[in-house]
């Protein structure tokens, strides 16, 4: 394989990244105030990028002897991912605007960070992965702690910085020793290592990353960045963390552990499984007591990420594709979710992210309202909103293997997560109205809200048997 | 069978060192003395390095860790207040403990050489064997840019976008300083910059 015919299968991540080299001189000599060009440029380019997956970016096989995988599975999760990442670009311009921290470095940022998150999802070897990741979180460290002049997004950023070096660390020590004990970094090479049963230095190996991985996608245990993240870090920002890096994260340790770990399923499967049920558990009962709706979209953040694992617990195709639709469905409640938190600013334009400031916004916003009802309602997973789908079809896979007590759990959990959902809807719906929120400016805003309540609305269900050969397809391409 | 010894005998040297120092990283109050273990542990992961028949990263190692804390360490002697008197005060008290570090050091070089003259320790499992005939910079230079160009391209990345951060992050504009403004100086003629002054012998120049 010559070195074009590689580059013509990362013809995404080159599209990306040269746009975003072209953007970054254009926000050097052209100034803060093109901000909104460069951000519409970045859409476009997102746009391209989705396009190339058509081609052979999106089944082309393998690239850089081993390095890049360019399979459906990868096509499918940068799809998500571009798509999260331009709704992310195009909503920050009115919100930083707003706190007159309009920069135009935040699109080029965006971008670096996608181009990372498409080298994760596509990777084939170790180290890969690790230089994938570094991208993307390191731009995450610095779009955290964007507003630099408000002390709460500094210490997101510094939080998130430390915190993400650690698991890096983790991760890095991990690969070391896989490397060490299987003599080589390439997926499939790992996989040959594990084939005659695990050695105590290949089980440490396997240990550590899924570790580091499990922190980049905040499961329980390493989840204690996120609410402190989330809640500091400017809305939009919160938003693009929310969706397009737990997509990619989730599809990394998806393919690391069928593609690495694939003959190590049972050593991996009790993390997984624990993983899975701390976080439904812990992202249901924390989120109670929570006032600030940020925090709260973390929490559940944390659960959902651990029903999407449950998914990968039996290791099958049909898992696998779970998990897919799973994400699918997270990233279009979350953004909407997060949309919606941008809407709620007061008269003067000010920010509030108090859950009781959206007490009667029925009598007030009737239109957001109904919108966040709907998200809410789709989060708990309540039937007639899609987000019952991913559900479903997880504990399916998970039944299948005869795992029915994890399902059963996942399933108790749900209802406790049901109930902060409904308190808020509760409290749009029932509460005595607080102070107006301001009226919607921007029309990009309110289509995209109007786009994604649709999407999780009981129509979603038309979407059932596109979704499902579109994921299956992407999950078959692991096996 | 001898020379197998002394490369054992010097990994485990070297294995317990960089241990022991990186622990003692930690634990070490003064700043000053934490690098300085620091520094310790990275000469004997370079001697780890040298072991397994990596001589370019254990010289890499040498230089750009320790050349980079040495001068870390420059700076914090500058900025902190730190009294030499009273820091070579204990110099009689500590010097066995220096000398024994020294010790160590000359002992390790020691082995550094003769398990380098021994030869590189072979690993059991290894997919990819080091080429003997050529030297390990020219191994690593011909697989950076044509195996791993993917990888090195994204590393070149991850420093853009380094760049980008510390510049997003600190980069302010300042309206209370006086800039240099290259296009003005470039346009300045010589007339106006420059005063003929007639000055009468004996007179001196009345500026």
């Amino acid at each position: 394989m010559t070195t074009s015919s590689s580059l013509a299968l990362t013809l995404p991540e080159l599209i990306l990244s040269i746009g975003a080299m072209a953007l970054l001189m254009v926000a050097a000599y052209g100034g803060d105030r093109l901000t909104k060009p460069i951000g519409w440029a970045a859409v476009a380019l997102f746009g391209a990028a989705a396009l190339a997956l058509l081609g052979p970016a999106g089944h082309g096989g393998v690239a850089f002897d081993g390095l890049y995988r360019a399979d459906a599975f990868a096509a499918f999760a940068k799809l998500l991912i571009y798509v999260a990442a331009a709704v992310s670009v195009l909503i920050a311009p009115g919100y930083f605007a707003r706190h007159a921290t309009l920069r135009a470095e935040y699109p080029v940022l965006i971008l670096l960070s996608a181009v990372g998150m498409g080298m994760m999802v596509s990777a084939g070897d170790l180290l890969t992965l690790y230089v994938g990741l570094e991208l993307q979180s390191l731009a995450a460290y610095v779009l955290a702690s964007f507003m630099r002049r408000d002390t709460r997004s500094a210490e997101a950023g510094l939080k998130y910085f430390v915190l993400g070096a650690l698991a890096s660390g983790i991760l890095l020590y991990g690969i070391s020793l896989l490397y060490g004990f299987t003599g080589t970094t390439a997926f499939e090479g790992v996989a040959v290592g594990f084939a005659g049963g695990l050695s105590v230095g290949e089980l440490f190996g396997l240990v550590f990353v899924l570790a580091g991985l499990a922190f980049k996608i905040s499961a329980v245990p390493f989840h204690m960045w996120t609410p402190d993240v989330y809640e500091g870090s400017p809305t939009p920002v919160t938003a693009f963390f929310a969706s397009a890096p737990k997509v990619a994260a989730m599809a990394l340790l998806v393919r690391v552990a069928v593609e690495a770990m694939g003959p190590a399923t049972e050593s991996w499967r009790q993390i997984i499984i624990f993983a899975a049920l701390a976080s439904t558990i812990l992202g249901g009962v924390a989120a109670i007591g929570q006032t600030n709706i940020k925090r709260l979209l973390a929490y559940s953040s944390i659960n959902n990420v651990g029903f999407a694992l449950m998914g990968l617990v039996p290791g099958t195709a049909a898992g696998v594709s779970a998990v897919l639709t799973y994400m699918t469905v997270y990233v279009v409640m979350t953004l909407g979710s997060f949309l919606c938190v941008l809407r709620m600013r007061t008269a003067d334009g000010a920010q509030v992210e108090d859950i009781a400031a959206l007490s009667g916004l029925s009598r007030t916003r009737p239109a957001l309202a109904a919108a966040l009802a709907i998200f809410m309602f789709s989060l708990a997973g309540i039937p007639p909103l899609f987000g019952f789908w991913p559900k479903f079809v997880v504990f399916d896979a998970v039944v299948e293997i005869g795992l029915w007590p994890l399902a059963a759990i996942g399933i108790a959990t749900s209802v406790i997560g049901a109930y902060y959902y409904l308190k808020i809807v509760k409290t749009m719906y029932f509460d005595e109205p607080a102070p107006a929120f301001a009226a919607a400016d921007s029309k990009v805003e309110n289509g995209l809200i109007a786009l994604s309540a649709i999407a999780v609305s009981p129509l979603g269900y038309l979407a059932i048997p596109l979704l499902g050969a579109v994921t299956l397809n992407a999950a078959r391409a692991l096996f | 069978m001898g020379t197998e010894l002394i490369q054992t005998i010097a990994f485990y040297l070297f294995a317990s060192l960089v241990i022991a120092s990186g622990a003692l990283t930690i634990v070490a109050r003064n700043p000053v003395h934490s690098v300085l273990w620091l520094i310790l542990a990275f000469f004997n992961a370079a001697g780890l390095m040298l072991l397994v028949g990596a001589e370019f990263i254990a010289m890499l190692l040498v230089i750009v860790y320790v050349g980079a804390v040495a001068v870390l360490f420059l700076f914090v002697v500058m900025m902190l207040d730190i009294d030499f008197a009273e820091l070579r005060a204990g110099f009689a008290q500590y010097l066995p403990f220096g000398m024994l570090l020294v010790i160590v050091l000359a002992a390790e070089m020691i082995f550094a050489v003769a398990a380098w003259n021994a030869g590189g320790v072979e690993f059991a499992q290894r997919l990819a064997p080091t080429p003997s005939e050529v030297p390990n910079i020219q191994a690593l230079g011909t697989l950076i840019y044509t195996r791993y160009l993917y990888i090195f391209e994204g590393a070149g990345l991850v420093l853009l976008v380094a760049l980008i951060g510390a510049i997003v992050l600190t980069h302010r504009k300042r309206g209370d300083v006086r800039v240099q403004n290259v296009t003005r100086q470039n346009m300045r003629r010589p007339e106006e910059a420059i005063r003929k002054v007639d000055a009468p012998v004996g007179q001196g120049v009345q500026l």
